[in-house]
């Protein structure tokens, strides 16, 4: 075996642990790496960061723990803008073990809400984010069209009471919210096809502003859905959520994230060049 | 008659549904929250058979030892544990209280979580496996794939200098022409199916979801 020959047929065990190596590395030794910004991003931060105190945003939590390192951050960062703005939440899920994940961004943003931060030059004094006040977690339902199509008549249709068994009409947060009319704008955070019914089934038929974070292999999926407008934008993967903690000034686990990704493709990248220098120069030997 | 029943109820409720979504009249809409509520309890009557199924495979398996017995014998712990953490028994035994629970919660974020997490990442160990082996140029179309796949790759690499704000504009140029191109037409391609699908179903022509007898 010459040498091209073993460039192509390199044991996979080398690949795996070059990437770990790289992903150790970079993870642990702290260094920043620039951040572009896109306009699909910047349309959906400019869109909330231009919404007034007290408005309402839909945030949809649609993904498991496997999308997480990806789409946590984004949640994170958006749910997190929203409330230092003095706006409201009403969460949902249309995932099955969303409302784990929904419960724990609660939970970690009403503790974060706690501690002042300036953000783009502006300082945000501490507050407390009151369940019922400043946010409603409606909970999980099954049959995602459905529930998108039901929320489009009333809230109160596939959600009469929140997560927590208490009615919607007892929070201060759903008085005169009947539906998405009342709603600023819809963000679908999905790891799922999911998303395929906030699109078809909610922005199609009542026709809210809908705002999409996916995961990294999902985004080029629905860019013809921004293109035509029934999307306002769209975060896509690690990438699209370290862009949007950069436009908000709050960096965090996506921007950290940003530099391990980075090196990782590079290696991805370095691996398929030295396949294939092995591969063109074994065919040119052969003839 | 067995045949005849189904079939003239997927025809009346499937042309109901067609003529509802056009009339947005309060009693229209009435019934068609109604309908929703029957999705949901033929919804749990599947969910029933689903769990019934589960323990039924997993207790065969571990009754008569067979290959990997053991992952059925936790399947069913975890199944029976969930359940039984998903309920308040010293407030309120109607109200699936589901997270707040303790024990539920900590299961969700200390196993669940990792375990889900950790499954996905080693992903990524395979995804630069099979790049490797399989991003080789060796044809046109596939040398165009490794071609396309690089530059998206290499778009925010911020070491490429002012090669990268061209690499930028040219992934934005794959993913807003010709990869939304395609996607367009798939996306209408499949429209097209789910409406002659759906039309087949509720006229009676396509009847394979009735079974064989």
């Amino acid at each position: 075996m010459n040498i091209f020959d073993r460039m192509m047929s390199l044991d996979r065990r080398w690949v795996f642990l070059f990437l770990a190596l790289v992903c150790v590395v970079t993870h642990v030794v702290p260094f920043s790496i620039p951040i572009n910004t896109t306009e699909e991003v910047e349309a959906v931060f400019n869109f909330i960061d231009t919404l007034k105190e007290d408005d309402i945003i839909f945030v949809a939590i649609d993904y498991d723990p496997n999308s997480l390192a990806e789409l946590h951050p984004m949640t994170y960062a958006i749910v997190e803008h929203a409330f230092r703005k003095k706006m409201k939440v009403i969460f949902t899920s249309l995932s099955q073990n969303g409302p784990g994940m929904a419960d724990r961004t609660i939970r970690d943003i009403t503790d974060s809400m706690m501690i002042e931060r300036t953000y783009n030059g502006v300082t945000y004094p501490p507050r407390e984010v009151k369940n019922g006040i400043d946010y409603v977690f409606l909970g999980y339902k099954p049959y995602p069209a459905l529930v998108v199509v039901g929320m489009g008549q009333n809230f109160r249709i596939p959600f009469p009471s929140d997560y927590y068994g208490t009615p919607l009409d007892d929070h201060p947060i759903m008085k005169g919210v009947q539906n998405f009319d009342q709603v600023k704008c819809v963000v679908d955070i999905s790891g799922t096809s999911g998303v395929d019914m906030w699109i078809a089934y909610g922005q199609g038929r009542y026709n809210f502003p809908l705002a999409l974070g996916l995961t990294g292999v999902m985004a080029a999926d629905y860019y013809p859905y921004l293109n035509s407008g029934q999307v306002f934008g769209i975060l896509g993967g690690l990438l699209g959520a370290a862009q949007y903690e950069k436009l908000a000034d709050n960096p965090g686990p996506a921007v950290d994230g940003m530099r391990v990704q980075l090196y990782a493709h590079i290696v991805i990248i370095l691996f398929i060049v030295l396949g294939n220098v092995g591969f063109l120069m074994s065919r040119k030997r052969k003839g | 008659m067995k045949r005849q029943v189904p079939l003239a109820l997927v025809f009346i409720f499937g042309i109901f549904m067609i003529i509802q979504y056009f009339v947005p009249h309060e009693s229209s809409e009435w019934v068609f929250e109604f309908l929703l509520d029957w999705i949901y309890i033929i919804g749990i009557f599947a969910l029933a058979l689903g769990i019934w199924s589960l323990i039924r495979v997993s207790w065969e398996k571990i009754r008569y030892r067979k290959e990997n017995w053991q992952y059925a014998a936790v399947t069913l712990l975890g199944l029976f544990f969930m359940i039984f953490f998903g309920f308040d028994y010293f407030r309120n035994f109607f109200n699936a209280t589901g997270l707040q629970n303790f024990m539920f919660r900590h299961f969700f974020d200390y196993i669940m979580i990792p375990i889900q997490a950790t499954m996905f990442s080693l992903l990524a160990f395979f995804i630069a496996s099979a790049a490797y082996r399989a991003f080789r140029a060796r044809s046109l179309l596939a040398t165009l794939l490794l071609i396309a796949a690089l530059i998206v790759m290499l778009r925010f690499n911020p070491y490429l200098g002012p090669l990268g704000d061209y690499m930028e504009k040219t992934a934005s140029w794959l993913l807003n022409v010709p990869n939304l191109a395609a996607k367009r037409a798939i996306i209408v391609g499949i429209g097209l199916g789910i409406v002659a699908t759906a039309l087949k179903v509720i006229l009676g022509i396509e009847r394979a979801y009735l079974g064989k007898d």
